[in-house]
């Protein structure tokens, strides 16, 4: 049995070798499918996006006697929130350095940072959600209020699926190291989570600001 | 067994460095210049729109949205890393063609509720066309 796979596994290194040295002929080949196909992914993620975005901008007005951005909405936590997940943005970007670098202990040690600043990212919404729920806003008021609850929301949720994939990045780099298939991972993990202060941008744009000016 | 993995993971190792360099990949000073670039054009909206040093609303609107606008574009080069190399333009084409359906999506559906809006106004029993938002 342990025969049989260690020739399956001499087999593939060796097809895999092969196909590397005909490809090295010609300078360029196929790469990693993998990194490809999460960029698909995260497209298709942002037409979520896009569908949940004109849902709100439809209902944005819809207030049926309920309180309006101006009422409800604190700029200063909004502000609070952008700068956290900014931060994170750069000390995930640190920690693909470290990751080229080869040094498994910084690539574990901006994980962090950067989880705990998910974390507080995660915390301020929740804790602004609890407010504006406590004060009567809750998404059932009005349209508007479903509409931004949905979105902001489903962010929020793409965030904290972030925090625990960088959890598991922490586990699966502590154990293994920087090998190719986690280096492949923390890849797909970066697009991952600079995806989400992309959106990020357009959340905080189109409406805290400019429900504000509303 | 492990000399074997160890060879097939210098294969995978190589697949990802030597080709296409393409996601996650960013030199230091492409990441500080994206986060300089982002603070400001972060903060630019959020004065405009807290302190309201325009009088002028539809102007503080159109300056939130190309700040915006620019942001998202500083992002894509200096955080995602998207080029025209990376996955021999794959990336880029998808990018644009999510672009093209995102403004659709968002742009056409706001706009035909707005008409149906302002057509369903109370207006329409007199046999008048509503103008009002």
């Amino acid at each position: 049995m342990a025969d049989a796979i260690d020739s399956q596994a001499r087999q593939e290194a060796e097809a895999s070798t092969t196909f590397h040295l005909a490809e090295d002929d010609h300078g360029h080949g196929e790469s990693s499918p993998v990194l490809l196909g999460f960029w698909i992914y995260l497209m298709s993620d942002a037409l979520i996006f896009a569908a949940l975005f004109a849902t709100y901008g439809v209902l944005s007005t819809s207030y049926a006697g309920g309180p309006a951005p101006r009422d409800i909405f604190e700029l200063e936590l909004v502000a609070l929130n952008t700068a956290i997940l900014l931060v994170s943005s750069i000390t995930y970007g640190f920690g693909m350095l470290a990751m080229e670098a080869g040094k498994a202990r910084s690539v574990q040690l901006w994980l962090l940072v950067t989880g705990l600043l998910g974390a507080a990212f995660v915390s301020v919404e929740v804790y602004e959600f609890g407010k504006l729920i406590a004060e009567g806003a809750t998404p059932q008021r009005s349209g508007f209020l479903s509409g931004f609850f949905t979105l902001v929301a489903t962010h929020g949720l793409h965030v904290t699926f972030g925090i625990i994939w960088i959890v598991i990045m922490m586990v699966q780099v502590g154990q293994r190291g920087l090998i190719p298939e986690n280096k492949r991972r923390l890849m797909c993990l970066s697009m991952f989570w600079h995806f989400l202060d992309v959106i990020w941008i357009g959340v905080f744009t189109f409406v805290y600001l400019l429900g504000m000016l509303r | 067994m492990s000399s074997t993995t160890t060879a097939a993971a210098d294969t995978i190792d190589h697949e990802l460095h030597s080709h296409g360099d393409t996601h996650g990949h960013g030199s230091k000073r492409s990441y500080l210049i994206g986060f300089g670039l982002s603070a400001v054009l972060t903060a630019i909206p959020f004065w405009l729109v807290m302190a309201a040093p325009l009088a002028n609303p539809g102007l503080t609107a159109a300056l939130v949205i190309g700040a915006a606008v620019a942001q998202i574009l500083v992002h894509t080069i200096c955080f995602l890393h998207v080029n025209t190399q990376g996955e021999g333009g794959w990336t880029l084409v998808a990018y644009l063609f999510t672009g093209v359906i995102l403004v659709i999506t968002i742009a056409g559906s706001l706009w035909i509720m707005y008409h149906l809006n302002s057509n369903m106004m109370p207006g329409m029993m007199t046999g008048q066309v509503s103008t009002s938002p």
